[in-house]
């Protein structure tokens, strides 16, 4: 995908979530570190145009909710959380860029639930690459993209490489 | 998710580490500090893990805060003492350890009033050793919460004036901060009686100075040492009255430390001997701010410790 | 009694300033002139041919903890060492400060050692450094000398009469050189080491200023003291400036001085503790020098056993000493190769020097004398593994070290007690 495919990604994502959720006040998006952080934030500023008000965007670390700790080689790298809302109550987004075997949501799922209790939780991703090892669902897509295990899917963000693009790595 | 190169399952000292990995602790205990902010204190990653606290030689502070570290982490924490029955009935140092092996213990967090304690350990056991003080050798997060502590409020370690002040020779703390701080490029002065402080420090990069106002005057900051009772023997030095005349800060050495010089100190503080009270309750005075940061500092070094795949056999 | 021949071997005896290739006939336990009838042959090509090497600094620890040691056991060592005759040291349990302690020694030795077993007694009763011990009758016992190595007498007047009255009898004093206050607490070499590991730490001059007064004594008394285990450099040259003034000081240093330093001490393994203790790359090389000059006399293991379970623990709470018989040649050897030290040299610290101090009629192959020899292989390369030892304990800093030199078949009193390929 290049930049203008991910644009218009985005925009249609922000206009399905929209339409899914009627009571729009009780909106906000949680995006996971790193890359589903500018998503979110991306998602949160088109859908607070669309319905004209500020949405609420929290940034999560999920390293400290992992599964595999003590299976890897060596520890993840960690960084803070930082949800300034309560959640409680709330429809809550999750953004991420890639959604792989699903580990990485459920430790999200996991972590939001240590910082409130929502009403609802949805799942927002750039790009579903299949291969889940646990049952989970994306609610919104902005594309289906069929992988071979071995590849890589890379997530490039202006915010935080300098452009927007999705590339397979073999 | 990105990986770290942390490959150590134990901590015995700073000497250990390298500035990287130094810094890496420091930007960890920032994710954590902010776990003590949240509404459910507690993460999962060390569910299911069990933590012993060896405390050979007491302490209540050090102690409380590993313990509620490895708590927020969701492990399990077994507390053991010096006056626990086993140990007075003459039982050793490695034998104790091999039975909390047999236990299955994964991490253990040891304080000893005998140097090399920790290292001792670290062969004998496939466990993470976490050194919480060895005798006068190191007591890595101490040091690592005092650098955590500046950084929060000085915004760097590299190139400020960092004086430690008084019984250095017998003083774990003191090493490793000066570890440390010479390692992240901090300039380091050493103060205090010439028989607890002698020249040989400079052979580790550091200033040593007998006289206290030159020592804290350019001080960014000031690190103060408790006098320790325990280890000294009389012939060292003249007593407390004399050390609180010659090097205690007190109000008006006080007031010739530059305005923004912060204070600090490991604690137990002895009020008005090492320094005067009031100073020690002043707003530059951030003693207790150094509790809060060792508990965000230990869930970091508990959580690298046992992040990566346990490796066989001991440290080295 | 069998007799042997020693063939073609280099023979290296100082005695005799002998440096020779030639034979050597052993004929009923003693060295002779020609060979015997019928006799073992033994090839020597290619190896050193020596008196028999003399340790005069050995801990056998019976009676008493034999669990650490038995004179059996340790005999055993100094055979594999290429030891012939070993000194033991008297801070048994009970102390060796009577002669009961002395007879007993004696007979063991006589039933289960191999090598011949000298004994020393002490200076003072239980060496505590403040009554003389017995110590006429402790030379009709028997010993060779007195010590109250392990502990020193403090009190200077003590020792003064304590070395004035030995002088009677013809007994040197040797001393382990230690000053207790300057020394309180310390378990390592105080300088750069002990500050970074937080180990409380000896200053040398603890040693230096037993050694200078043990001069003193010497000189004002006019008999030997004999200064144990040198670690220190300033100590080297006490010693060395006293012998120019004609003092009948001596010197004595053990391998683990000349070759490792405080440094080793980092890993916190007890190994690596001993009294005294390793000091810096000055002293070790100042100790190397005094040795290469002569001011050093005698090299000595100061073979001091320590159970397993007394050397696992904190670096600070284990007992001093390290095990020594085994590896001592090797690593004397290893001056040898690095040109500090003639061989015939380092042969005599082994052989005439201490049987001239301790008045032995031992350390060389003239005719008549006994027939204790050490042959070695200087070349021979070999891996020390400390759980092969002949000891009962395992404390040796040494382990798995790749060293190079060793005693291929040790004869005491004409028997071959060691013998390898």
């Amino acid at each position: 995908m290049d930049a203008a495919a991910v644009g218009r990604a985005l925009a249609r994502m922000s206009h399905e979530i929209v339409e899914h959720n009627p009571d729009s006040g009780l909106l906000a998006f949680v995006g996971i570190r790193t890359h589903g952080v500018p998503l979110a934030q991306r998602l949160a500023g088109e859908t607070g145009r669309i319905l004209k008000r500020e949405v609420a965007v929290g940034e999560l670390d999920i390293s400290m909710h992992r599964d595999d700790l003590g299976l890897r080689n060596t520890p993840p790298k960690v960084g803070p959380s930082r949800i300034t809302f309560d959640l409680t109550g709330k429809t809550i987004v999750l953004v991420d860029d890639v959604l792989f075997t699903g580990r990485t949501i459920r430790a999200a799922m996991d972590e939001i639930t240590d910082f409130g209790r929502p009403q609802r939780m949805q799942l927002a991703i750039l790009i579903d690459r299949g291969h889940r090892e646990l049952p989970i669902r994306p609610d919104y897509v902005g594309k289906n993209l069929p992988t071979a295990l071995g590849e890589r899917v890379q997530v490039r963000l202006a915010e935080i490489d300098g452009k927007d693009e999705v590339v397979i790595e073999r | 998710m990105s990986a770290t190169t942390w490959q150590h399952k134990d901590l015995l000292g700073i000497q250990e580490l390298s500035p990287g990995e130094i810094n890496l602790v420091l930007d960890t205990a920032t994710a954590f500090k902010q776990v003590g902010e949240r509404r459910i204190k507690k993460v999962p990653s060390l569910r299911g893990k069990t933590m012993v606290n060896l405390f050979i030689e007491p302490s209540t502070r050090t102690r409380t805060s590993f313990e509620l570290a490895a708590k927020r982490l969701s492990a399990d924490v077994i507390n053991i003492s010096a006056t626990a029955s086993s140990i007075v009935k003459g039982e050793t140092l490695k034998d104790t350890a091999l039975n909390l092996q047999a236990l299955n213990a994964d991490i253990i967090v040891i304080r000893h009033s005998a140097a090399g304690a920790s290292h001792f350990l670290s062969r004998l056991l496939k466990a993470s050793v976490i050194n919480a003080g060895d005798g006068a050798h190191e007591h890595p997060t101490q040091a690592l919460l005092d650098a955590f502590t500046i950084r929060e409020k000085k915004g760097r370690i590299d190139g400020l004036n960092v004086t430690i002040l008084g019984d250095i020779l017998y003083s774990r703390v003191a090493r490793s901060n000066i570890w440390l701080l010479t390692k992240l490029g901090a300039h380091v002065t050493l103060a205090g009686p010439s028989t607890l402080v002698p020249r040989v420090f400079e052979k580790f990069g550091c200033r040593v100075t007998y006289d206290i106002e030159e020592a804290i005057r350019d001080a960014d900051v000031i690190n103060l040492l408790r006098l320790q009772h325990e280890r000294q023997r009389q012939t060292m030095f003249p007593g407390i009255g004399e050390y609180t005349a010659m090097f205690g800060l007190n109000k008006e050495r006080f007031t010739r430390a530059k305005p923004d010089a912060l204070i600090m100190h490991p604690g137990p503080i002895n009020r008005g001997v090492e320094i005067d009270s009031e100073i020690a309750d002043c707003n530059r005075s951030v003693i207790l701010e150094q509790v809060t940061n060792g508990l965000a500092v230990r869930m970091a070094v508990l959580f690298l410790c046992s992040g990566g795949k346990p490796t066989a056999g001991g440290a080295k | 009694m069998k007799s042997l021949i020693i063939r073609q071997g280099r023979v290296i005896d100082p005695a005799n300033s002998v440096d020779a290739v030639r034979d050597v006939f052993v004929v009923d336990g003693k060295i002779a002139s020609a060979a015997a009838t019928s006799a073992e042959e033994v090839n020597a090509k290619g190896r050193i041919v020596t008196p028999g090497l003399i340790d005069m600094h050995v801990h056998l620890r019976e009676p008493g903890r034999s669990d650490k040691e038995t004179i059996e056991t340790g005999s055993r060592c100094a055979a594999r060492g290429g030891f012939t005759s070993i000194v033991c040291m008297p801070n048994t349990t009970p102390a060796a400060d009577n002669t009961g302690t002395i007879a007993f020694i004696k007979q063991r030795a006589a039933e289960a050692a191999c090598v011949n077993v000298l004994p020393t007694g002490t200076i003072t009763k239980e060496s505590k450094g403040e009554e003389l011990a017995p110590i006429g009758s402790l030379k009709t016992a028997g010993v060779v000398a007195i010590t109250d190595d392990g502990r020193c007498v403090q009190n200077n007047d003590l020792m003064r009469r304590a070395v004035e009255y030995a002088r009677m009898f013809n007994l040197p004093v040797l001393d382990h050189c230690q000053d207790d206050h300057l020394t309180a607490d310390g378990v390592m070499n105080d300088g750069y080491w002990s500050a970074a590991l937080g180990l409380r730490g000896w200053p040398s001059i603890g040693e230096d200023v037993i050694v200078a007064r043990n001069i003193l004594i010497a000189e004002l008394t006019d008999w030997h003291i004999h200064c144990q285990h040198i670690s220190s450099g300033r100590s080297v040259q006490l010693i060395r400036e006293a012998k120019k003034r004609g003092v009948r000081i001596s010197g004595e240093a053990s391998p683990h001085h000349f070759t490792l330093t405080d440094e080793a001490v980092k890993t916190y393994d007890a190994n690596f503790k001993m009294n005294p203790p390793l000091r810096t790359e000055g002293d070790r090389q100042a100790l190397i020098e005094g040795l290469a000059d002569g001011t050093i006399e005698v090299i000595a293991s100061d073979h001091a056993p320590h159970c397993s379970y007394e050397k696992e623990v904190e670096f600070d709470f284990a007992p001093f000493g390290v095990i020594g018989l085994e590896t001592e040649l090797a690593l004397s050897l290893e001056l040898v190769r690095k040109k500090l030290i003639g061989l015939p040299q380092l042969v005599e610290k082994f052989t005439v020097n201490p049987a001239r101090l301790l008045r032995l009629n031992k350390g060389t192959l003239s005719v008549g004398a006994d027939a204790d020899i050490t042959i070695m292989d200087l070349d021979r390369q070999w891996t020390y593994d400390v759980n092969e030892s002949a000891s009962k304990s395992r404390n040796s800093p040494f382990h798995g070290w790749k060293l190079k030199g060793k005693a291929v078949t040790t004869v005491a009193g004409g028997k071959i007690v060691w013998q390898t390929e």
